[in-house]
């Protein structure tokens, strides 16, 4: 019986994500550099050489060229991860919807940053929304510790024959990513307990002998099909993060709740809802509402895709108002989890959409408070009030 | 007269080889012979069995054992001539297929 | 590498299967049936957004009887150099990784990817089949077209850009294998693929590859065009093997410039240079002497 060590630590965001990338067993890494992003592959590129990493690093001219090289190993069978921002992002764009239309179960990191313009290097969850349709896994890490558990959990639910989707995973920049917070690591026999080596034979096998083409036309209801086809492997999805998450609490003692974190939700009459590690300080806001007699709770979305509406649903039936926090906003429309939830909360619960914290703005928990007492108040001298978009700035909530 | 539609659940498979992987056949563009306009016609006793028609055959429609000469498959033959214009002794004449 | 390839020694076995969706007369066929059989099927060939897209006609069948991933017009030579790597992860022995694009996507759009793939040196042959335009989107204007040329970006003056060199840019890679075929001489085309399957790393190949409705010239002229072009030197058929740089067999007479047939005689024989002005004939017989100059002081550099 082998004995386990787990050690206790303290990392950025960043290295807990290279570290699971490490621990993982990926096989194949390859990358480009981009602010807030690149101290992953630079810490990877360093353990690869030292010896530490048993994987391919390869260096590429582009982010297009990350996630091109990246899906072509993953195809042929490799465990393979890439990482980027922004703007890289945006550049391989391409490149995703062919990834996850081909179902190829690729990790990618997406550490948030801004889009510009103008250049702006801090954060806000725009970029990996931008994701939203194509097929990728959205989750989003809170602290430290979450992104390092999240990342070797990403590996064993893109490879699930049930899923078989690739998985983004984003982190605040600079935000969660550069800062050092408390991690415990498993022992590495504790991680290949969770997650075995990749079956290099699904969903493509690459083997002497074996005559395919993937991707040529077809028949426009294939097509169609086949997004169906990936529709299914979402609604599967749900299950299988759930039961990933039960198993790694199993073996490795630690869980999350699955598709959402419930923070203090079970009497709330108030729910708010947001994603990200913003909600770290959201959380600390609901601690001093609710030292002030507030009934109030936290739904945090670890998932954006497969989006979980059950768990939305169930939530929000029977509260009397919802604020949901966009750290992002769809222009033209409005902030995007409240265009999402929004189909969820019934006519006669009261709403507020607040889009805040674009381009990197920082919200402190006192903040956050004062928007949730603001919406209280509203609710309990109206009686009712629904806002689809509202804006916090500069120490004010408005509308334009 | 349209009909009413009744929404039924229906059971999918998700694997997706099964819309995106496509296996190796002849025809994969079906008898591509029907767009032939001209048709190779082969004079054998010119033939001198040099194998260039097969060579530069773009269809790969033609069967060429050294000794036994050629024969062209005309089921996915697209006349396109190369053979009738490559051959060295023009031992192959482009003919108009008839209706 | 002497290798030597005798007619009939080339494997009488199909890998670009009949039945498929090019144009009559098409040269990218050609092309495709010269790698399979010198691979014997046992490759896997990475296919950009192109002619080559639409030519293995529809799933649930293709006509390649060959591995082949389809993918995105820019990203060829990156995801091959993924599968190439990791199918030495491992272990897997199943022939070479080849990228079959065309000049669309190896000129133009491509052209980041495929100077990254060079100078990372993946393992991977690049073949383009060149046939000087975009032309499964109906014959527009890409950076492989020559001076002159009309299409239908360049409609009625004809392309006033030089065809970028390709070639001499991937020798300024580094890289250990460069070599222009044509579908002309498939057997020179076959003896490359061989000698270049020989090689570990980056090998580029540059196929001249004449296109009917493209070019506008009848479907039965494919190879006497292709043909024409090296006798006139307007295309010159090379090849760069452990570090030295030879003229191929077939160019050797057109060294000599007065062995070269009339350029008038390649020009006038497609419909894209119909019109040409006495001026653009002449600026395109400097440029193929300025190449031909290029290629000999190469040579001597390359010794």
């Amino acid at each position: 019986m082998k004995s386990r060590e787990r050690i206790k630590t303290a990392m950025i965001g960043n290295h807990a994500v290279a570290q699971a990338v490490k621990m993982a067993r990926v096989k194949f890494i390859a990358a480009y550099p981009i602010t807030p992003q690149t101290i992953i592959v630079e810490r990877i590129a360093e353990m690869v050489e030292r010896g530490e990493m048993e994987a391919e690093f390869v260096n590429v001219e582009s982010e297009f060229a990350a996630l091109s090289t990246t899906m072509g190993a993953a195809m042929a069978g490799v465990r393979a991860f890439t990482a980027t921002s922004s703007h890289g992002l945006l550049y391989m764009y391409e490149l995703t919807w062919w990834t996850a239309g081909a179902r190829v179960p690729v990790v990618m990191a997406v550490v948030n940053r801004a889009i510009g313009p103008p250049w702006n290097i801090h954060t806000d969850h725009n970029d990996i929304l931008t994701l939203r349709d194509s097929g990728w896994i959205i989750a989003m890490a809170e602290n430290v510790q979450e992104t390092f558990d999240m990342t070797i959990q990403a590996f064993k639910i893109a490879e699930d024959p049930k899923v078989m989707l690739p998985v983004a995973i984003g982190l605040e920049g600079f935000i969660l990513s550069h800062t050092a917070e408390y991690i415990e690591l498993p022992d590495q026999w504790e991680i290949d307990q969770f997650l075995p080596s990749r079956d290099p034979d699904k969903p493509y096998r690459f083997r002497l002998g074996e005559k395919f083409s993937i991707g040529n036309l077809g028949e426009d209801a294939n097509h169609m099909m086949l997004r169906i086809a990936a529709m299914k492997a979402m609604y599967n999805a749900k299950k299988v993060i759930e039961e990933s998450d039960h198993l790694y609490e199993k073996i490795i003692g630690r869980g999350y709740g699955g598709l959402v974190e419930r923070y203090r939700l079970d009497d709330a009459k108030y729910v708010l809802l947001s994603t990200g590690a913003w909600s770290g300080t959201i959380k600390d806001a609901v601690d001093m509402l609710r030292d002030e007699g507030y009934s109030v709770g936290l739904l945090r979305l670890r998932f954006i895709r497969p989006f979980p509406t059950e768990e939305i649903l169930k939530t929000l039936s029977g509260s009397k108002g919802v604020i949901v926090f966009d750290r992002d906003i769809s222009l033209g429309k409005s902030g995007v989890l409240a265009t999402e939830v929004l189909d969820y909360v019934d006519r006669d619960i009261s709403f507020w959409g607040v889009v805040a914290g674009l381009g990197g703005v920082d919200v402190s928990s006192k903040e956050f408070a004062s928007i949730v007492k603001g919406f209280v108040g509203e609710v309990e001298r109206e009686g009712f009030t629904r806002r689809e978009t509202v804006y916090y700035l500069n120490n004010e909530v408005f509308e334009i | 007269m349209s009909r009413e539609i009744i929404v039924k659940k229906i059971d999918i498979d998700i694997d997706p080889t099964k819309y995106l992987v496509a296996r190796p056949k002849k025809g994969a563009a079906g008898r591509t012979g029907l767009w032939r306009t001209f048709r190779p016609v082969v004079k054998l006793d010119k033939c001198i069995d040099c194998g260039i028609c097969w060579l530069y055959c773009p269809e790969d429609v033609i069967f060429w054992e050294k000794g036994l000469k050629i024969k062209i498959d005309y089921e996915y033959c697209k006349g396109c001539g190369i053979c009738s214009s490559v051959c060295p002794v023009k031992a192959i004449e482009m003919v108009r297929e008839e209706e | 590498m002497n290798i030597r390839i005798r007619i009939d020694q080339i494997p009488k076995e199909s890998y670009s299967l009949p039945g498929n969706a090019a144009c009559q007369g098409c040269p990218h066929l050609i092309g495709l049936k010269i790698v399979g059989k010198v691979f014997r099927g046992e490759a896997t060939l990475v296919i950009p957004a192109g002619c080559s897209s639409i030519i293995p006609g529809y799933h649930p069948y293709t006509s390649l009887d060959m591995r082949v991933v389809h993918v995105p017009f820019a990203s060829a030579p990156a995801v091959a150099g993924g599968i190439s790597r990791a199918l030495k992860i491992r272990g897997e022995n199943m022939g070479p990784v080849i990228v079959w694009a065309g000049d669309g996507a190896t000129f133009d759009i491509g052209f980041a990817s495929l100077s990254g793939s060079a100078v990372r040196d993946d393992d991977i042959i690049y073949i383009v089949s060149d046939n000087e335009a975009y032309m499964n989107t109906g014959v527009q204007a890409s950076g492989s077209t020559t001076y002159g040329a009309r299409t239908t970006t360049t409609p009625i003056l004809g392309k006033r850009d030089r065809k970028k060199e390709i070639d001499l840019i991937m020798l300024m890679h580094k890289i250990r294998y460069v070599a222009t075929a044509s579908v002309a001489y498939p057997l020179d085309f076959y003896e490359k693929l061989l000698r270049a399957s020989q090689i570990k790393g980056f090998r580029f190949i540059h196929l001249h590859s004449p296109c009917p409705p493209g070019w506008r010239f009848d479907d039965d002229k494919t190879v006497e065009i292709a043909r024409l072009a090296v006798e006139t030197g307007a295309w010159i058929l090379f090849e760069y093997i452990d570090g030295r740089l030879e003229i191929s067999p077939p160019s050797r007479p057109y060294r000599d410039k007065s062995r070269r047939k009339p350029l008038k005689e390649y020009l006038s024989a497609q419909g894209r240079f119909k019109g040409i002005t006495e001026e653009d004939v002449k600026i395109i017989e400097e440029m193929i002497d300025q190449n031909w100059r290029l290629i000999e002081n190469l040579m001597s550099y390359f010794k």
